[in-house]
Formats: structure tokens, C-alpha cells, sequence
């Protein structure tokens, strides 16, 4: 028997009968996949869950996605093609990722599956070494194509979805807000990135002009660092603003900011600053030749 | 092309219709600072809402247009500023430092009434005869 096993390996043998061999030992592999089913399948879901994968689902919902995903492991061996696990892959990457399901975990369930699919081999050919090879060989390359399916799949996906709320952070990045006749503010969160000054500028230029604004506050509250870059940035939307008549206050800066700004010598000295939104709406307001009561003082008293 | 300057009250008004080469600029400024006499203006509005382009000569004429009207008794605003331009110009640096702008002509006009009522109440502006 082994110095059969030998001569196998040694001279390469004819690729169709090898195929067909593969196709065969397939055949016989997914049999045993199906008949053992329950069995494979509850200890896979107990490998899931002892390995603590998986974490953000409850013990059913791991059973039912172990299942499935099971079937078309089995389904994948058997007829060579990928096509449906990708699909698959894709779908129940769309689901889990919402929930908080990490790369680490949806490769960690692929590879137990694995092995408790090797394990389940080994025990039943353990006496046919000759023959657990030859399973092996057949079993081992559709395995790892399979993981690898699934894997680049879910990673895939995510980084569909990482695209996807990028656009739309760019989209809502900046809002220019209108919050009195002739009053804007802009309020600035996260990073700004030359790209996003410039289309911070010209957006506000713009809402200048069509909503014939005469102040406007820029909020910093959210910008969390901020160098001589951006500081010039944003100097020159406020010099810009001002050709169009227009008088800026930048509110918010943070102590960290206006120690670094005064550190690296920005020359802020052009532009209005007042500490928060409030204040800066105040001063806005007293600009624009508004005053804000309470009601009573406004109604006269009986 | 000559620049149209109208005479509106005690304000001029000088509305740049189309783009200007440098002796057009220099001609206006003239023309300008030469009719702040005449008419004894005390307002100078210039008009570049039509202007798509504004290069630093363009801007240094806008401002010395500002700064030799003041010396003759006038403050000068400079209206209508396209968003794009403001854009470039401040891009290359041309800020118009100490020159005055509004959106458009209204509010152009709305700042003089406004510098003047200030003056006045400072004691340091003409008196309005009517």
C-alpha cells in the first residue's frame, strides 16, 4: 500500500485520470459531508462559540448562518464552482458587518470549519492512510479557495461600505446654515483636508451670494487639531468672504488650537474670534442691529 | 472702453460693464479721483459685479482708487465681488487690505449712508444741507 502511495506521488500520473480521480474521491468526500451533516455542523457551531466568534449573535442565529453557510461549503466541494458561495459570502457579509462582526472572526469560522471537516476526515480514513491522502489532496485546495472566497468577500464588502459612508461624509461635510435674515454659519466637523478647504470656501462664497448674508459665523468647535495649513485656509475664506462684503467670526477654538496657532506664528490678527457659537451668534447679531428679549420685558407690565 | 460714471446725491458711481486692459484702469482712477472734487462727492462706489477675472494690477488701480479717494473726502466700497473671483484673488494674495466691499450696489449704498450717519455722530462729518 505505501510503496503504491509512493509511486503516485513520484510519477506524475496522466492529468485527466487525476482529475478524474479528484472528481471521484469529491464525490465520495461530499457524501460523507452529507451524511454526517447534523453531527458536523453542531460541533462546528460549539467550536464557534467555545472559540468565542461571533460574539454580537445569539447561539440560533450562529446555527441557522452555520448551517447555510454548511450547505454551501458542501455545495461549493461538489460542483467545483464559486459563483453561488460568493453571492452567499456577500449576502451574509451584508448582514453581519452592521453588527459589529469582525474580519478575525468571519475568517476564525472558515477555518474551524475546516477543521472539523479535516478531523472528521481523519477519523474516518485513519486506518487507509493511502486513502487520506489522496481525500486530502482533493479536499485541501477546494478548502482553501473557499475560505479564500469568503474571506475576500466579507473584506470586500467592507471596504464597499467604507467607500460608500466616505462619500457620504464628503457630502455632509458642509453644511452652510442660515439661522437669521442675512446670518450664516458654517459649522466645520473633523478633518479639513485642502481639498475640503477649498470646497468649504466655495460652497460659503456661494451661499454668501445667494443668501445675501452680511455675517457669518464659522464654528471650529469640531475641528480637532489644526496647523499652519488649515489656519491659512481658513484666513483666506475669511479675506474672501470680506471681498464680498461679508464679516466672518470664527468661534470655538480650542485651548489646544490656540496654543498651537500662537506657536507657529499664524498671523490671525485680521480675523474676529469670539470663545463659542453662542457668543458668536451673539456678535453676529449686535452686527446685523438685532436684539434678543426675553417676552416679558418686551409686554408692557399691567 | 471708458467706464460710465454716474453721479447719484453726494455718491459717484463708477459700473465697469466689460473687462478693462490697464489704461482703461489708470483712466478711471483719474476720471474718478478728479470728479470726487467736482461734484464733492463723499461716496465712491465701484461696480465689478460684470468682472470675471481680476489681476494685481487690476486690484492695485481698486485700491489706490480707495486710498487717493479718502485723501480727497471720500470713502470708497467696491461691490459685487464674484464668489470665484474672491477666491482667486485671495489665492494670489490680492486681498484689497483696507478697502472697504459690499455684496452689490444696495448694500454698497447702505454702507455709505451708514459711514456717513457714523461720521456725523462723531462730529468729524459735512453737515447735510438738504
Amino acid at each position: 500500500m505505501a510503496t503504491k502511495g509512493k509511486d503516485a506521488q513520484s510519477v506524475p500520473p496522466d492529468p485527466q485520470a487525476q482529475s478524474e480521480s479528484t472528481a471521484a474521491l469529491l464525490r465520495e468526500l461530499v457524501a460523507h459531508l452529507r451524511q454526517n451533516r447534523t453531527q458536523l455542523r453542531e460541533e462546528w457551531a460549539r467550536r464557534i462559540t467555545r472559540a468565542q466568534l461571533l460574539t454580537a449573535m445569539t447561539e440560533e442565529e450562529i446555527f441557522a448562518e452555520a448551517t447555510s453557510v454548511y450547505d454551501n461549503y458542501v455545495e461549493a466541494l461538489e460542483t467545483g464552482t464559486f459563483e453561488a458561495l460568493q453571492a452567499y459570502a456577500r449576502n451574509l457579509s451584508e448582514r453581519i458587518i452592521p453588527r459589529g462582526v469582525e474580519t478575525h472572526e468571519v475568517v476564525g469560522i472558515v477555518l474551524l470549519l475546516r477543521d472539523v471537516l479535516a478531523r472528521s476526515l481523519f477519523a474516518k480514513y485513519h486506518e487507509d492512510f493511502d486513502k487520506l491522502n489522496r481525500i486530502l489532496d482533493a479536499y485541501e485546495p477546494a478548502a482553501n479557495r473557499i475560505a479564500n472566497t469568503v474571506a475576500v468577500g466579507f473584506v470586500q464588502e467592507r471596504e464597499r461600505i467604507i467607500r460608500q459612508q466616505q462619500e457620504a461624509i464628503r457630502e455632509l461635510s458642509t453644511p452652510v446654515l442660515q439661522v437669521r435674515e442675512r446670518l450664516l454659519i458654517l459649522p466645520i466637523i473633523g478633518v479639513i483636508d485642502p481639498q475640503r478647504a477649498r470646497q468649504l470656501t466655495e460652497q460659503l462664497l456661494r451661499a454668501i451670494r445667494t443668501n445675501r448674508a452680511k455675517v457669518v459665523v464659522i464654528d471650529i468647535t469640531g475641528v480637532a487639531a489644526m496647523d499652519s495649513n488649515v489656519a491659512n485656509h481658513l484666513v483666506q475664506t475669511v479675506e474672501a468672504s470680506r471681498l464680498l462684503g461679508a464679516t466672518v467670526i470664527v468661534t470655538g477654538l480650542s485651548p489646544e488650537i490656540a496654543q498651537t496657532l500662537v506657536t507657529i506664528g499664524v498671523d490671525l490678527s485680521e480675523m474676529a474670534t469670539v470663545g463659542d457659537l453662542q457668543g458668536g451668534i451673539e456678535e453676529a447679531e449686535r452686527l446685523l442691529g438685532y436684539k434678543v428679549l426675553p417676552l416679558e420685558e418686551l409686554t408692557p407690565k399691567a | 472702453m471708458e467706464v460710465p460714471i454716474l453721479k447719484q446725491g453726494h455718491y459717484l458711481i463708477a459700473s465697469i460693464q466689460s473687462a478693462l486692459t490697464d489704461a482703461d484702469l489708470s483712466q478711471l482712477r483719474e476720471a474718478l479721483i478728479e470728479r470726487v472734487g467736482r461734484f464733492r462727492a463723499r461716496g465712491v462706489i465701484v461696480d465689478v459685479t460684470a468682472l470675471d477675472v481680476m489681476d494685481s494690477f487690476a486690484v492695485r488701480t481698486l485700491r489706490d482708487i480707495a486710498h487717493m479717494a479718502r485723501l480727497r473726502g471720500a470713502e470708497t466700497v467696491i461691490v459685487g465681488i464674484q464668489p470665484e473671483v474672491a477666491f482667486a484673488m485671495v489665492q494670489l494674495g490680492l486681498t484689497l487690505k483696507g478697502v472697504s466691499t459690499a455684496l452689490d450696489l444696495e448694500e454698497g449704498l447702505l454702507f455709505l449712508d451708514h459711514q456717513a450717519q457714523l461720521r456725523i455722530e462723531r462730529g468729524t462729518g459735512r453737515i447735510d444741507r438738504g
